[in-house]
């Protein structure tokens, strides 16, 4: 394999249903040993995306590619997959579970390996069922990586977890990346996307609407900072700040600038409390919300 | 196909069924709980009448035999029923086996009868047929070891909690895999379908087989059921036998959705399967049509086959027209199950 050809490219991909257009026509490619971050609302076509891409949906048209070739028998061993719900087998310790999946790949890395990388010590001979929310999605990911993956599917892996769960999650990731695998990552999280992503693309009905790294994406499409104020200490003289953007975040308002200096002092001259005041950068979630909209998804 | 992969579902699966104690222990108690049930029920041999078969000349199958051609066939009390003379040999077994409590041959030039002088029945109908008027028949003596009911049900108990195990335990448990997503999980593997059905047939004829086994061995221990045949023959055809009821859950289980839908058609599949395979009683003198639905079902092959080992002491090549019959139906079932096989819901 050249090392510059991607370890995953999507070229033109589609995928009916009888009545809606899951994913419509994108195209992108994943380069090797990075962190590539797939976001989107929900109904996005995220999940559709990553499922065609693991080879478990078969797209209506279009072409993907595994290290510049169509995917072949070769490819499910040497990919790891946890999908974003995963029923397991009743009964089944942790233990049991990783000996299961290791006995199912022609090459694996060693159980041992796999407790140490996502911390399963504790829990090893536990009763799968019995796991809480984050031991479970280490279980999971430890099945994933059983056959020691080139790259590693993460279809919104912390989704419910609670916040000291989801930074032991990230530390796991971060981890395998080290290990210089690809991790092909789906997230709502814009936090951890921005964390744990070199490259992110944001889908939306469908199709791809913004690509780049989260950085580069954000100096694309902001120049500007965010000024926060509590609303109490907001004056109504400050409504009428020129060339500024006011938006109502309850409790807060939020103004839009490119010239934190000169609106400072505009809030001060209009009698403001500058007490409850913070200035913060552009964040992915900013972004994610102008390319997407704030409008609630069914 | 790699054996190492098969060995790992057969090893998971089994893993997941032992350790279920509730259904493990349903599967092992219910049959034996059934079998000295009905041993109970039975043992004080609710058939008030004498039972006399009778083989006459220009006698109709379903006539009732005219006392014109005995005088002895006027005796209240008795259940005489015609017999077309072909039947004879099997009808002589019967009566060594107390089913029939003895035999008239009132064929001109025959002139027989025969009884089971071990049997009290068979006993009392000699004395009231030497001391009625008449043509003397000579008497041929038949010796045998008792049917009992529990003899003859035994198969339909196991054979009911094999068809119950298969299907619902590989048809059932498959379709729950697959709507709760882990066979899609399975899919994102190198395992195969086909070395996933393998390992669900082998893990679940192991435990079928093993707990029949167990089943029949702890309750033979105090029933001593009649064993005419080999018990290998007898495991050959519970074998084959379990093996088409699993292949028939493989069946409903390949490309189903819901587990409500296949909860229905188990039901649909187990419930006919039940009633007119031979479980409960014999399908002998039932209407045609249910006779010739009978033979649609694998687990009236399975009896049939099972009882003419153990009560008639049939070897495997005179069962083999059952076995053929359950080959073909396991060949038909898994040949659709696995081409309709589906890992998604999508």
């Amino acid at each position: 394999m050249n090392i510059q050809t991607p370890i995953l490219e999507v070229r033109h991909l589609h995928k009916h249903y009888p009545k809606i257009k899951a994913v419509d026509g994108i195209d992108f490619s994943v380069p090797t040993g990075i962190c590539f971050g797939l976001l989107g609302p929900n109904g996005a076509g995220k999940t559709t995306t990553i499922e065609m891409m693991e080879g478990i949906i078969r797209p209506s048209s279009g072409e993907i590619l595994y290290k510049g070739e169509p995917m072949g028998p070769r490819f499910k061993n040497e990919v790891g997959i946890q999908f974003q719900s995963t029923a397991l087998q009743d009964f089944l310790t942790v233990r049991e579970h990783l000996n299961f999946f290791s006995r199912l790949y022609p090459k694996n890395m060693s159980v041992d390996e796999l407790i140490e990388i996502c911390s399963l010590q504790a829990y090893l001979d536990r009763d799968a069922r019995k796991l809480s929310g984050g031991q479970r999605q280490r279980m999971l990911l430890a099945i994933a990586l059983v056959n020691d993956p080139e790259i590693v599917f993460l279809d919104e892996p912390t989704t419910g977890l609670d916040p000291q769960a989801r930074l032991n999650f990230w530390e796991l990731i971060n981890r395998i990346k080290a290990r210089n695998k690809t991790v092909l990552l789906t997230t709502h999280y814009m936090e951890e996307a921005y964390k744990l992503c070199e490259q992110i693309a944001i889908m939306d009905h469908g199709k791809i609407i913004a690509q780049g790294s989260p950085n580069q994406l954000l100096a694309e499409h902001f120049q500007d900072v965010i000024i926060e104020l509590p609303a109490s200490d907001f004056p109504v003289a400050a409504q009428t700040l020129p060339h500024r953007r006011l938006e109502k975040v309850t409790p807060m308002i939020e103004i839009s600038t490119r010239d934190v200096n000169a609106t400072l002092a505009e809030l001060l001259q209009a009698g403001a409390s500058l007490a409850g005041l913070q200035v913060r950068p552009r964040s992915l979630e900013d972004l994610f919300l102008e390319l997407t909209g704030k409008g609630l998804r069914p | 196909m790699k054996l190492q992969r098969i060995g790992a579902v057969i090893y998971a699966r089994s893993l997941e069924f032992i350790r279920d104690r509730s259904a493990l222990s349903w599967s092992l108690v219910m049959p034996i709980v059934m079998v000295l049930g009905l041993a109970f029920i039975f043992s004080g041999d609710g058939q008030p009448l004498f039972k006399v078969g009778v083989i006459a000349e220009n006698l109709a199958a379903e006539a009732k035999p005219n006392p014109s051609l005995h005088p002895f066939l006027a005796t209240k009390h008795i259940d005489f029923y015609s017999l077309p003379p072909e039947q004879q040999a099997i009808a002589i077994k019967k009566v060594g086996r107390h089913q029939v409590d003895m035999l008239l041959d009132l064929r001109a030039g025959q002139m027989h009868y025969w009884v089971n002088t071990e049997s009290p029945k068979g006993y009392f109908l000699e004395l009231l047929l030497t001391a009625s008027k008449g043509h003397q028949l000579t008497q041929a003596i038949v010796k045998g070891e008792q049917i009992r009911y529990v003899d003859w049900v035994i198969p339909g108990i196991l054979g009911m909690n094999m068809m119950f195990s298969c299907l619902w335990g590989v048809g059932y448990v498959i379709v729950r895999y697959r709507k709760n997503g882990y066979l899609k999980r399975l899919n994102a593997t190198p395992l195969t379908a086909t070395e996933f059905l393998l390992g669900q047939i082998v893990s679940r004829m192991v435990l079928v087989v093993g707990v029949s086994v167990l089943v029949f061995t702890l309750t033979n221990l105090f029933m001593q059921f009649v064993m005419e045949g080999s018990y290998l023959d007898l495991l050959v055809v519970l074998i084959l036998g379990t093996f088409t009821l699993i292949t028939l859950g493989l069946l409903v289980a390949s490309r189903v959705r819901s587990e409500e839908l296949s909860d229905g058609l188990l039901n649909l599949l187990t419930w006919p399967m039940m009633l007119l395979s031979g479980v409960w009683f014999s399908m002998e003198g039932t209407n045609p049509i249910m006779q010739w639905l009978s033979q649609l079902s694998p687990l009236t092959h399975t009896l049939t086959a099972a009882r003419a080992i153990m009560l008639d002491g049939a070897s495997l090549w005179q069962v083999t027209p059952h076995l053929f019959v359950l080959l073909v139906m396991s060949v038909v079932f898994l040949a659709i199950g696995a081409w309709g096989f589906r890992w998604t819901t999508d």
